[in-house]
């Protein structure tokens, strides 16, 4: 097994240790704080921290004002439950263009044991759609704790993902990170596999099995969905001619969709995509063998390599 | 009410640059072929009090830190608030004439990203409670004094938001929220007693933990007296309810809710504003 950090809590600590740095920031939690683990931050710093009760709307329009007012508000849920805010969202901060950072916990499959109502499968596709918002899922707590300020000194709405799971480490300290970058975690001439959160680690594993095929397999790890790195998209679909995208989200309007729509204008290649069909999911005893089930294993992953090269061959 | 008695002089101004208002917001909706005249007249008061007495603003520094803030929250009413805006010099007065037009600054509801003078944006009901919460925390965490005022419609008291923010509000101690519920008594589909009935609304209010007044929206001075009482709460946020009258100083506008969002004809127009103006 990968070696696995604890993601929540080195969020929890990454913003804490932020928030001592930058005094605008103030955090907001609807009654999750000991589950998103915003508790740090609550903790050093208790005149800085609004716990709205389960009032997801509210804490919305909330950071909102506070943003208004020149703070730097993180306003943190289970990503499942910012439906209920998607208005507000929307109207106060994307279309008001007010510099509200967003952070959807639990993200994804994460919360398996608390099922479709819990499971956040159409964030990306919902964020991504509203004009002025950024999108990103990092790859692992090392890229989480290295977003936290880039998050923070963003100008403008954001929303991040973070994952409920205890994320498989994939990079090290020396990391660079930069919001709107992707990053390529492993180069290769025969195809390139574009995965984001909790799946670059699965994607980095099958090309272990792809290499033993003779395939040599790039792996892009695009935190970034908004804005996307339109420069190495293109110079991946022209180097490579293949393109697999990897997602713990539906198939429809998330990573998957981001690039296609992008490269079907700029450099069309063949497509195959990762992630889970359109259909809800179910409790399930752990997280990996939920994203298993739902068509994301590495398996899965090389089955849409071979895909994608047989469709390539074709043409 | 209060000790702070308002001159005559200020009362009868503040009352002539309400009709003013009306009659400017009427000619916009003529114009545009498009608003919300009920729920801009029965604002008027209130408008031209804060705007033009109340309000601690430096319309010449539009993005002044401690200057107070106003959310429109009924964002349709926003042509009763431009007039006032742009008599307060935030832009020119000819600009109202591009309401609604592609390229322009004024909006058809609020943008704060467009039009000087405006705090937030509005359209959707029901955000202003919790924006202007937010807005009063930063003041706290920065030191600064400004307060936040909400123009609340009676229809959007329907959505849970609202409460989340009253009780949000209350749960912070914040006195220097003060809101003021346009209580027109009608909404777009009819009578708001009939749509989704508030009452009993001042026990709701009460029972959140708010400081409540009562008032006549169209009585200037009643208005003036509760802003400035609001203004001496000390832990409490402050709802004043300004009962009102929805299509107010138009006969055939009053109390119906087919004014809700229609403009007026040409000769409907010219019959407002005899009315509005007495030159009848």
């Amino acid at each position: 097994m990968a070696e696995t950090e604890f993601t929540r809590k080195i969020f929890g600590e990454a913003l804490a240790e932020y928030g001592a740095i930058d005094t605008s920031v103030v955090v907001l939690t609807a009654d999750v704080s000991s589950s998103v683990l915003t508790s740090y931050f609550a903790e050093r710093f208790p005149e800085r921290f609004y716990n709205v009760g389960i009032a997801e709307a509210g804490m919305i329009d909330t950071a909102v004002g506070l943003a208004l007012g020149g703070m730097t508000p993180f306003a943190n849920t289970f990503a499942a439950l910012l439906l209920r805010a998607v208005e507000q969202i929307r109207s106060c901060a994307a279309y008001a263009d007010t510099n509200v950072k967003i952070i959807g916990s639990y993200a994804g499959l994460s919360d398996f044991k608390d099922g479709p109502t819990h499971h956040s499968i159409m964030d990306i596709a919902v964020m991504r759609s509203m004009p002025n918002m950024a999108v990103i899922v990092p790859a692992d707590s090392t890229e989480v704790r290295k977003m936290v300020p880039l998050v923070a000194q963003y100008p403008g709405p954001v929303y991040m993902r973070i994952s409920r799971a205890d994320m498989p480490v994939v990079f090290n300290d020396s990391h660079r990170v930069e919001i709107g970058k992707g990053v390529t975690v492993r180069d290769g001439k025969d195809v390139t596999i574009i995965a984001n959160g909790h799946l670059v680690s699965r994607s980095i594993e099958a090309t272990g099995l792809l290499k033993e095929k003779g395939i040599d397999a790039r792996v892009i790890d695009m935190h970034t969905v908004k804005p996307l790195d339109m420069p190495l998209l293109r110079k991946c679909a022209e180097e490579t001619g293949a393109i697999v995208t990897v997602e713990e989200h539906s198939i429809i309007g998330g990573l998957g969709s981001a690039v296609a729509e992008a490269i079907s204008r700029d450099y069309p290649v063949p497509i195959e995509m990762v992630g889970i069909a359109d259909k809800f999911a179910e409790t399930a005893p752990d997280h990996d063998s939920l994203l298993d089930y739902y068509g994301m294993s590495v398996e899965d992953i090389n089955a849409a390599v071979q895909r994608v090269l047989d469709r390539k061959e074709r043409k | 009410m209060s000790p702070d008695a308002h001159s005559a002089e200020l009362i009868e101004e503040l009352r002539k640059i309400s009709v003013e208002l009306r009659t400017d917001a009427l000619r916009m909706i003529y114009r545009r072929g498009q608003g919300h005249p009920g729920g801009a007249l029965s604002a008027a008061e209130v408008i031209a009090a804060l705007y033009f007495h109340h309000l601690r603003i430096k319309p010449e520094v539009p993005d002044w830190e401690n200057r107070d803030r106003f959310i429109l929250s009924k964002g349709h009413a926003s042509a009763i608030l431009y007039p006032a805006l742009a008599k307060r010099g935030y832009f020119p007065v000819e600009e109202l004439d591009t309401w609604g037009e592609i390229g322009g600054r004024i909006q058809g509801h609020p943008d704060r990203l467009k039009t000087p003078g405006i705090d937030m944006s509005a359209g959707c009901l029901g955000h202003g409670i919790s924006i202007g919460a937010g807005l009063c925390l930063a003041a706290r965490i920065k030191g600064l004094d400004y307060r936040s005022y909400v123009l609340l419609g009676d229809g959007e008291c329907q959505s849970g938001i609202i409460w989340e923010g009253v009780m949000l509000a209350a749960k912070y101690g914040l006195s220097s929220l003060i809101v003021i519920l346009d209580y027109n008594k009608v909404q777009l589909d009819g009578r708001v007693d009939e749509i989704m009935p508030l009452e009993p609304l001042r026990e709701k209010w009460a029972s959140f933990n708010w400081n409540i007044m009562e008032i006549d929206g169209h009585n200037m001075e009643e208005v003036l007296d509760s802003l400035d009482e609001a203004c001496r709460s000390s832990d409490k946020p402050t709802v004043i309810i300004a009962h009102t009258v929805k299509g107010k100083g138009v006969s055939f506008m009053e109390g119906k809710a087919e004014w809700h969002g229609k403009a007026p004809s040409t000769d409907e127009l010219e019959q407002a504003i005899k009315e509005l103006t007495g030159n009848g």
